[in-house]
């Protein structure tokens, strides 16, 4: 059996401080296949982006891993991400209109990345700049303009051309259509997906959004204070959560069919807890619904894809 | 130290007000949670690091602003008194017996024998004098000409600002040097020396109005339009009474900050303008003017001429200036 | 782009109209010309001879207006002191100036981005919070006080440089330099440190504080996640977009070093334009000082006018803006 293309285990991050060290990714496990589209949900602060950085090895100091290994295609990488940085994992970040180096032009930057990892000379380089921003529907006699000079929808696209110009395997896109005009976040997240498909390269998406999720993944992760609490496949997930908190976002997203505006959603009470307060056992058990006295005291092991003491006594008697 | 960044932008961009998602919900709830607990901490550590340095700061303005009140108390001569000079007493050493009259002086004497301690606090007097002073007027100038621009407005304003746009291009040591210049050749030859010192506190007090009107506009500004102001104004209060009693008290904190800036700017000013020969007199000597005679001794040897005028400068200004940053941040008024 | 640059052009010369009236003033009404040309014991037929050859008759903004026309001519009038020509009394003294100025600037820049970048990147570390501390002292000391302190510390006590004058001076054409020697060159040694320290040091803070807001941007975190290495991402990326903000205050602290010249010239017994003023304004010399005022007046629009210029040059978001509000 050949490796996974992309194998996270264990993954720990830590932020020392002063008095104590936050603890924001917490033995995260997951898998990626060459090709696949696996999302990340969760709310704000659960660790989506931390994931997406620790992968990078670009955590903000005084932020590091702590624990457990990553490896791409069976190579370690956790720790030595400048060799695989850009060239094999390309990354594409939430606002487009601050991605870009605003004094240089479009072609400069890209230009400058191909040269990097392509090895080309610069007529080599400019030509196949020209051919990228074809590819991603800009006019590539635009080559010499500057940022400001395109709209957010395009920024997002020039950004994607920069992320796919090397060719990787894997590109992370976190929230990469949150900062765009409703409009237009189907195009650009459909065009995402057209040329990794084209490509083959696999796509971890970050998002908030779980119609996204549905419309784009094939797998699904869902994160919670650090943790995460369920994986599956999206189609399983979405017809039968089974994590609690994974059944309050769905219950909480419009149901794409039969939404009206003036639907009310049923909320999670409460919100996330900060990292410098995580309670005791399950970190959702303050807000579930199903609690139970195990809740409070110890966090359930991650099986079989849940993390979750309802689904734990099944599991133990099976085994 | 880093602190965790906070990003308000990762919101949901297209999110509405009435948020429709927990998860949306949660996480302004996350965000402001998150800015309290910081803006708490970062109070604290601010108040045991700032609060010292503050303390000793004003200790030491309100000691030498003492001295300078009651110099003729606590000096131990008259410097400027011709029968308590003795020239034999010349260039004794701080602390240490003169040769020929056995005196001895806790900072030493200057070439003429004046006692050296003496000079400087009479000295300080004609700094500290010349500073509050010219911060006195660069302030009644000021305050008055922003909230004249910013009450009146129109032209007036227009004008105001221009002026102080241009003066504000070029640095306000230069300004004042001007300014000292031009009073010099309008008052008559021989009056020169007596209004020198006059002369020096407008030629700074003029080239030091400028944050005062600026930060008055900008305040003026602001409260013109509130409800208050509209009030007074609806049962028709004229335009002084309003400018003057219910604008001006809301402007005062900031202008206290700049008031205590401006008088370490206006000390060093006064400081150089004497250094340079074109301040204070040498016979009403600030501490510049001390520095300046200091300057001419130190290829001799006689290095305590200069080093205790200069000590007290610095020590001065540096206090000043301690004391209005500590001023402004817990004011913490919109400075321009 | 034609139409920018000749709005730019028309606003520094209406401020230098402005500039010369102040001048104008000062050389006309302040103390009595011709008492000063002629002495108080001149007849009144000699002056009013004098009056009527210096125009003072004339009306005022005819007088103004040959005011402005002398001085596009290098006419600044006569030294009330030394009666010769203002012209020549500057033209003698300005190279010194203006060596002293370019060096203490070079100085400024050079120090003040190196150590700016670097404080700026090794944020955290001890030599870099030694460099802010002691910049923190260099700012609040007086330059006439940092003048002396040099002078005391390298020509007092230690004696390797020289601590007034300008040394040797070397002749080319019109320009006497003190740049081609090697005791001109160590007389400008203390000076040009003196000069330049505080604005060295202002640059520095507001590279380091400019640099530190680049590295937080998106476009830093994506250049590195394109896998540009870090000097790269530095050099390419952060350092040309912490100098954009950085030329204008920078340019124009350039324009007040000519000013605070005034202070080093006179601790330091540099034979400038600096310490032609202070002498004038001891001297009471109007016609001097009027001069001097016109010619720092004109050398900050000028300044003013090359930073502007420098900075659309630079920033392409600035010259879009002003294309599009100027066509
Ligand atoms: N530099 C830092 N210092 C301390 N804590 C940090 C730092 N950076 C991030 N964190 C913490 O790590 C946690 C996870 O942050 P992350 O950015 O991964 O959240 P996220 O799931 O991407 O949220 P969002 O939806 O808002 O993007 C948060 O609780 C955050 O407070
Ligand atoms: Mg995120």
């Amino acid at each position: 059996m050949t490796a996974p293309l992309l194998e996270v285990s264990d993954l720990s991050v830590e932020f020392p401080q002063r008095r104590q060290r936050l603890q924001a990714l917490d033995r995260i496990s997951f898998t990626l296949e060459a090709g696949e589209v696996l999302g990340f949900v969760g709310e704000s602060g659960a660790g989506k982006s931390l994931t997406g950085a620790a992968i990078m090895g670009l955590l903000e100091p005084p932020g590091r891993i702590t624990g457990g290994r990553i490896t791409l295609q069976g190579q370690r990488i956790d720790g030595q991400a400048e060799s695989v940085r850009g060239r094999r994992i390309g990354m594409i970040f939430q606002d487009p209109l601050t991605s870009l180096n605003p004094l240089r032009t479009v072609g400069d930057q890209l230009v400058e990345t191909i040269q990097l990892h392509l090895g080309m000379d610069a007529g080599a380089a400019a030509q196949r700049a020209g051919e990228l921003l074809d590819e991603v529907g800009i006019d590539r006699a635009r080559i010499g303009a500057y940022p400001h000079e395109f709209s957010g929808g395009m920024r997002q696209r020039i950004v994607i051309a920069l992320a796919l110009a090397p060719e990787p395997e894997l590109i992370i896109a976190d929230e990469p259509t949150t900062a765009l005009d409703v409009s237009i976040q189907a195009q650009v997240l459909a065009l995402l997906r057209r040329l990794c498909k084209e490509r083959g390269a696999a796509v971890i998406l970050i998002t908030h959004d779980m119609g996204v999720i549905a419309e784009t993944t094939d797998r699904v992760a869902v994160l919670y204070a650090g943790r995460l609490v369920e994986t599956g496949r999206t189609a399983e997930v979405i017809a039968a959560p089974r994590h609690p908190y994974t059944k309050g976002l769905m219950a909480a997203t419009p149901n794409l069919d039969l939404v009206s505006v003036d639907t009310v959603l049923p909320q999670i009470p409460g919100s996330m807890p900060s990292l410098a307060a995580l309670p005791p056992g399950c970190r959702f058990h303050p807000r579930c619904g199903d609690v139970m006295p195990v809740c409070r005291r110890t966090a359930a092991p991650f099986i079989d894809g849940v993390a979750c003491h309802l689904y734990g006594a099944q599991t133990q008697e099976a085994g | 130290m880093t602190s965790p960044p906070v990003r308000p932008s990762e919101k949901p961009a297209g999110a509405p007000e009435s948020a429709p998602t927990s998860v949306s919900a949660s996480i302004s709830a996350s965000i402001s949670a998150s800015r309290l607990q910081r803006a708490l901490a970062s109070d604290f550590v601010y108040d045991f690091t700032r609060a010292p340095i503050a303390i000793i700061a004003g200790l030491v303005v309100l000691f030498l602003f003492l001295v300078a009140i009651l110099a003729p108390l606590v000096a131990p001569t008259n410097p400027f008194d011709p029968a308590s000079l003795n020239l034999m007493n010349g260039f004794t050493p701080p602390m240490q017996a003169n040769m020929f009259t056995g005196e001895s002086f806790v900072m030493g004497t200057d070439d003429q024998g004046r006692d050296l301690l003496s000079a400087i606090i009479y000295g300080l007097r004609v700094s500290l004098f010349v500073g509050v002073m010219s911060v006195l007027l660069a302030m009644g100038l000021g305050v008055s000409l922003g909230l004249i621009a910013g009450y009146v407005g129109g032209w007036l304003d227009n004008l105001i600002m221009r002026i102080a746009d241009i003066q504000l291009t070029f640095p306000s040591i230069l300004i004042a040097m001007l300014i000292f210049g031009v009073l010099r050749g309008i008052i008559p030859p021989d009056l020169r020396d007596e209004m020198a010192i006059f002369v020096l506190i407008t030629a700074i007090g003029l080239s030091e109005w400028v944050p005062f009107a600026r930060t008055v506009r900008a305040t003026t500004l602001v409260e013109k339009e509130k409800e208050y102001v509209q009030a007074a104004r609806l049962i028709g209060l004229g335009r002084h009474q309003i400018m003057w009693r219910h604008i001006l008290p809301n402007v005062l904190g900031p202008v206290l900050v700049i008031a205590t800036i401006t008088l370490a700017l206006a000390i060093i000013a006064e400081a150089t303008l004497s250094f340079l020969g074109v301040g204070a007199p040498a016979t009403e000597p600030s501490l510049g003017t001390l520095i300046r005679i200091g300057q001419d001794f130190l290829f001799s040897g006689e290095w305590w001429i200069l080093t205790f005028p200069a000590i007290t400068l610095l020590a001065l200004a540096l206090s000043v200036n301690l004391l209005g940053d500590w001023l402004k941040d817990t004011l913490n008024p919109r400075l321009k | 782009m034609v139409i920018i640059l000749a709005r730019r052009i028309a606003q520094a010369v209406l401020v230098l109209l402005l500039v010369a009236l102040i001048s104008f003033a000062i050389f006309r009404f302040v103390g009595n010309p011709v008492e000063n040309i002629l002495g108080q014991e001149a007849t009144v037929q000699d002056r009013n001879e004098m009056i009527e050859r210096m125009g003072l008759n004339d009306p005022i903004p005819v007088q103004y207006a040959r005011f402005v026309w002398d001085a596009l001519h290098f006419d600044f009038g006569i030294s009330y002191r030394t009666a010769e020509p203002v012209a020549e009394l500057i033209a003698s003294r300005l190279p010194a100036t203006l060596e002293l100025a370019f060096i203490s600037a070079l100085f400024a820049l050079v120090a003040g981005i190196l150590l700016g970048i670097f404080t700026a990147i090794s944020r955290g570390r001890f030599l870099a919070g030694l460099v802010m501390t002691t910049s923190l002292v260099g700012v609040s000391l007086p330059t006439f006080l940092i003048g002396v302190l040099l002078i005391w510390l390298f020509a007092v006590e230690l004696g390797v440089l020289p601590s007034f004058g300008r040394g040797d001076t070397v002749r080319l054409g019109f320009w006497e330099t003190g740049l081609l020697t090697a005791s001109g060159l160590k007389s400008l040694i203390l000076p040009a440190i003196t000069l330049g320290l505080y604005q060295m040091t202002l640059i520095m803070r507001l590279v380091r504080s400019e640099m530190l807001e680049v590295l937080r941007q998106d476009f830093i975190k994506f250049a590195r996640a394109r896998g540009l290495p870090e000097r790269m991402v530095l050099l390419r990326h952060a350092l040309r977009n912490t100098l954009v903000p950085v030329t204008t205050v920078a340019g124009l602290q350039l324009g007040s070093i000519v000013a605070f010249a005034i202070i080093t010239e006179t601790v330091f017994q540099w034979p400038g334009v600096g310490l032609m003023f202070i002498n004038a304004v001891y001297f009471v010399d109007i016609p001097v000082m009027s001069a001097y005022l016109l010619l720092v007046g004109t050398l900050f629009v000028l300044i003013n006018f090359i930073v502007d210029l420098l900075y659309l040059a630079i920033d392409p978001r600035i010259r879009d803006r002003n294309l599009r509000g100027g066509g």
